[in-house]
């Protein structure tokens, strides 16, 4: 098995369509972001708010492209309005990375009410998510692609820390 | 000039281009005077309508992009004219029909009166930005805008009058998305 980085992963996207990238960031994203802001067959739009990388991201894709939003879970709270009155309804899919800060109760107390509740409000808006691992990913994207190219809905990859590089 | 004057103006000015709707009144209003299927009617997502616009924008840069954006979805969402500005899409044209409260909830004030969003947008960046208070100054301002480089800003200052009569958009959100899909398909 090839090794799975932060490039692998992207380059993996990028393969399948993914040119369209926006998002707030997170240090367990940052592996992530920093290589988007060098490669070339991407674009990474800063958002200010997640909420707007939303809409961002619905635009993109109602324009045809395939967007993919990165974000915190601390994040999740104001997006989920986008997503039910705007993403669900209207059937415009995105691919969401999130970072699961919080999980299991340990990590800054900011983060432990949201690390608990992310994955059951997820559930709860009826959004589709798996968590992220080196060896589930060629599964997990092709659960992804059918949701989002199949069904026109989002898709969240739960991205527990240590997964990807960070950059300090 | 009465807001519906306004749409009554504008409206007529639309070619073929994708128009992005605030929720509430703003898309209840245009889908009634005239509905195309290059409108985007955003029931939901308050706020959103400028980021959807920005998307469009940077992906179909060939196309002019209008934004119809209401006093307090612009207020709800000022970061989003920070974005626009950043990445200065020459083809986003951004209108505010701004009768300074939130109308479609009944009329409660905002703070368009205080806060001049036409500044707010061109101290962010905007390229240009204008205000207009007249009915007959709707047109050129329009055409100037839609005749030079964005991203452009243009604020429409009118009285609340609308008719709670007026009715709702009636197609499915997925129809909006598919018919507003399909005439980005078109070159
Ligand atoms: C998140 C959210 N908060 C509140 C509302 C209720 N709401 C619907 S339309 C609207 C007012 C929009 O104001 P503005 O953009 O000025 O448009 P106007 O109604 O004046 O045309 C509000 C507050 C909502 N739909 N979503
Ligand atoms: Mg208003």
């Amino acid at each position: 098995m090839s090794s799975f980085t932060s490039k692998t992963f992207i380059d993996r996207l990028i393969r399948e369509n993914f040119k369209f990238f926006t998002g707030v960031p997170c240090s367990l994203l940052s592996g992530l972001i920093s290589y988007l802001e060098e490669v070339e067959d991407a674009k990474y739009i800063p958002s200010v708010r997640e909420d707007s990388a939303v809409g961002l991201c619905a635009g993109a894709y109602l324009s045809g492209s395939l967007p993919v939003l990165l974000m915190q879970n601390s994040g999740l709270g104001y997006c989920l309005n986008a997503f039910t009155s705007l993403n669900l309804i209207y059937r415009i899919p995105v691919l969401v990375i999130m970072s699961w800060r919080g999980q299991g109760g340990k990590d800054a107390p900011e983060h432990i009410i949201m690390g608990d509740i992310s994955q059951k409000l997820l559930e709860t808006a009826g959004m589709d998510y798996a968590v992220l691992k080196p060896e589930n990913c060629d599964q997990v994207l092709e659960t992804a692609l059918k949701k989002i190219n199949e069904e026109k809905l989002p898709y969240t990859l739960l991205i527990e820390k240590g997964l990807f590089d960070e950059r300090h | 000039m009465r807001g519906t004057e306004a749409f009554q103006e504008l409206l007529p000015l639309l070619k073929d281009e994708p128009v992005v709707h605030a929720n509430g009144f703003i898309c209840r209003e245009s889908f009634t005077l005239k509905d195309r299927e290059a409108n985007f009617y955003m029931i939901g997502s308050m706020g959103l309508a400028s980021s959807i616009g920005l998307g469009v924008a940077l992906c179909k840069p060939d196309r002019k992009v209008i934004v119809l954006d209401g006093d307090g979805n612009v207020l709800m969402a000022m970061g989003t004219l920070a974005m626009i500005a950043a990445q200065a899409p020459k083809n986003l044209v951004h209108v505010v029909i701004d009768n300074e409260v939130y109308e479609s909830t009944g009329s409660q004030r905002s703070l368009s009166n205080r806060v001049p969003l036409e500044l707010v947008a061109k101290s962010s960046g905007y390229r240009e930005a204008l205000r207009v208070n007249r009915k007959e100054e709707i047109k050129p301002a329009f055409e100037k805008l839609m005749n030079s480089e964005g991203p452009s800003f243009l604020l429409i200052k009118v009285e609340p009058c609308f008719d709670p009569k007026t009715g709702r958009v009636t197609h499915t959100p997925e129809e909006i998305t598919n018919r507003f899909m399909n005439s980005l398909r078109r070159p």
